[in-house]
């Protein structure tokens, strides 16, 4: 089986965030990057899996420039067993999405994996874009994933519970928590990684409908109101007549 | 035309379809347009819709579409857009909504822009902003495509009353095969769902085990809120994983966010900080969330949270 694994690079969860002074650009000086949590814990670690079970091929796909290429080899220090990155400058998750489909629509991936959003413009759609894009059913927030040739049984998160589906691959899907267990690269993973092949293409050219034009940090808040913690009555007060929440 | 396209479960609207038809009446309004709202599956009470600012009431009916399959429903919402000519179509962003909104994205050609949290504006471009890095900081997006779509973040805005009941009309559309075969569904009943709940009672690590987190279903009981953890609560298995809030776990904005023995690392800030008001009670006056808090409590949580309990009920039966 074919199991093709989108990926992209995201500030670390700790990193401070800021911005150039006319809030036109993200400060990326001090920040380190890792590859986002859910596409490398989740996404990619089952698609392991699920070749471990069925035997096969994992591809690790990122659009972005040469430096993410720290973040692709990890991937395949973690296990994947190629990988293509396509030299762009994303701006958009539209222009992800068409870049990788591109690709895809030629490979005859049966799973498509993406984690179930960035942890940087948190928006979750690439892999709906993609589903789209091929035309393919698409499972978002899947939880877990079992193959048994090409029917697909899928958990998925859904407001307030879960939902069991079947349905039979090619199929693309979001991983949330609970799909696997992250996976540290060993010794011998990353020393393999440095020799497994990592294509590099040039995207074609779409021009982006949706963009960010401006970024500000959250308005500060005001300071805390402490309140003695023998005196709950007055907390209440706080709450139902300065603060009208309850 | 403003073409809202409203979530039911069951057949029933919950708040959430209030808050994105008033987005969509609002919405409207800075365009100089109509706000219509489009309703799939078999649904009661879609008349309600134009109170909270619908004009019109669409709906496509059919057994097979009480459940949801993100291509069949892109299929239907997009041929009412192109139909009625929607300049932008709005849904909720849910787990329904995220997986529509790409799909409709590439559908439509439109631009999108995932989890807004205000009205758009549309002097000279058309405008609106988002949270971006887990809560760290928010981005003002610019669509410049004809026809745009927009997932509305829960709580982002409140229902508002503006007309009155009208009579939803059915509307001819071609509806496909779903590939998705649902086996089974399970849901807690009676309990909000974190990214919908107005008042959320959440614990860490300072709960000390599992066993303990009976002060805090009670809190959460009288306060009629729904229950969350932090991230090490959830990893241990003291609390399931839905109820995760932070920048891996849910991303939550309620009206009141009460945390108890949680030292506020920037990860969970970052899912909660969109929280209107947040109370923060903790033993150690040094714990960092007391930096984000609007009311802090220093002091034992196995004291101040009963404590709280007490004079909430005292609170609601005066």
């Amino acid at each position: 089986m074919k199991f093709l694994v989108c990926v992209s690079k995201t500030p670390e969860t700790t990193a401070k965030i800021a911005f150039s002074g006319d809030g036109s650009q993200f400060e990326t000086s001090g920040v380190n990057y890792i590859m986002n949590p859910y596409d490398e814990w989740y996404a990619l670690v089952r698609a392991l899996e699920l070749k471990e079970l069925h035997g096969g091929s994992v591809t690790i796909i990122n659009v972005g420039p040469a430096s993410n290429d720290a973040v692709i080899r990890k991937g395949l220090a973690i296990g994947a067993d190629n990988a293509l990155r396509v030299n762009a400058e994303p701006n958009s998750s539209l222009y992800i999405a068409k870049q990788i489909a591109e690709h895809a629509k030629t490979e005859n991936y049966d799973v498509i994996f993406c984690g179930k959003e960035s942890i940087d413009y948190n928006g979750s759609e690439v892999g709906a874009m993609v589903a789209e894009l091929l035309d393919l059913p698409f499972i978002s927030f899947a939880n877990h994933l079992d193959l048994e040739g090409n029917l697909a049984t899928v958990s998925r998160d859904i407001e307030g519970g879960i939902e069991v589906a079947e349905v039979e691959t090619p199929i693309v899907v979001s991983a949330a928590k609970g799909m696997a267990e992250q996976r540290i690269p060993n010794m011998r993973g990353i020393m393999m990684a440095k020799r497994k092949p990592l294509s590099v293409v040039e995207p074609f050219d779409f021009a982006d409908l949706s963009v960010p034009v401006h970024f500000q940090l959250p308005p500060e808040k005001g300071g805390c109101v402490y309140v003695d913690g023998e005196n709950m009555d007055e907390l209440v007060r706080l709450l139902h007549q300065e603060a009208k929440v309850i | 035309m403003v073409l809202v396209f409203v979530e039911t479960k069951n057949g029933k609207f919950k708040k959430a379809a209030f808050e994105a038809v008033t987005y969509g009446y609002k919405t409207a309004q800075v365009l100089g347009t109509e706000c219509v709202a489009l309703t799939i599956g078999n649904t009661e009470g879609g008349g309600q819709l134009g109170k909270y600012g619908a004009s019109k009431v669409y709906q496509v009916t059919g057994d097979s579409l009480n459940s949801f399959d993100s291509q069949s429903f892109t299929s239907i919402i997009s041929e009412v857009a192109q139909k009625l000519a929607a300049q932008v179509v709005i849904i909720n962003h849910t787990s329904t909504g995220r997986s529509l909104l790409g799909r409709l994205a590439v559908r439509l050609e439109a631009g999108s822009v995932a989890g807004v949290n205000a009205v758009p504006t549309n002097n000279g471009s058309f405008k609106v902003s988002k949270a971006v890095f887990s809560g760290k900081a928010i981005a003002t997006y610019e669509v410049s495509s004809p026809i745009k779509v927009l997932s509305v973040m829960g709580n982002a805005i409140q229902p508002e009353e503006i007309g009155g009941e009208i009579s939803p009309e059915n509307i001819e559309v071609n509806i496909p095969n779903s590939k998705i075969r649902i086996k089974e569904l399970k849901t807690e009943e009676g309990i909000v769902p974190l990214p919908e709940a107005e008042l959320v009672v959440s614990a860490g690590r300072g709960m000390k085990g599992p066993e303990n987190w009976g002060i805090i279903e009670e809190l959460a009981d009288v306060l009629g809120a729904t229950t969350a953890c932090s991230r090490p609560v959830a990893d241990t298995g003291w609390r399931p994983h839905h109820e995760h809030v932070g920048q891996t776990g849910v991303a939550i904005r309620p009206n009141l966010y009460i945390a108890a023995g949680i030292s506020g690392a920037i990860q969970h800030l970052a899912g909660v900080n969109s929280s209107k008001v947040i109370v923060v009670i903790n033993k150690d006056p040094e714990a960092p969330f007391f930096k984000a808090a609007d009311y802090g409590i220093v002091g034992d949580l196995f004291d101040v949270v009963p404590r709280l309990t007490e004079s909430l009920k005292k609170f609601k039966a005066s």
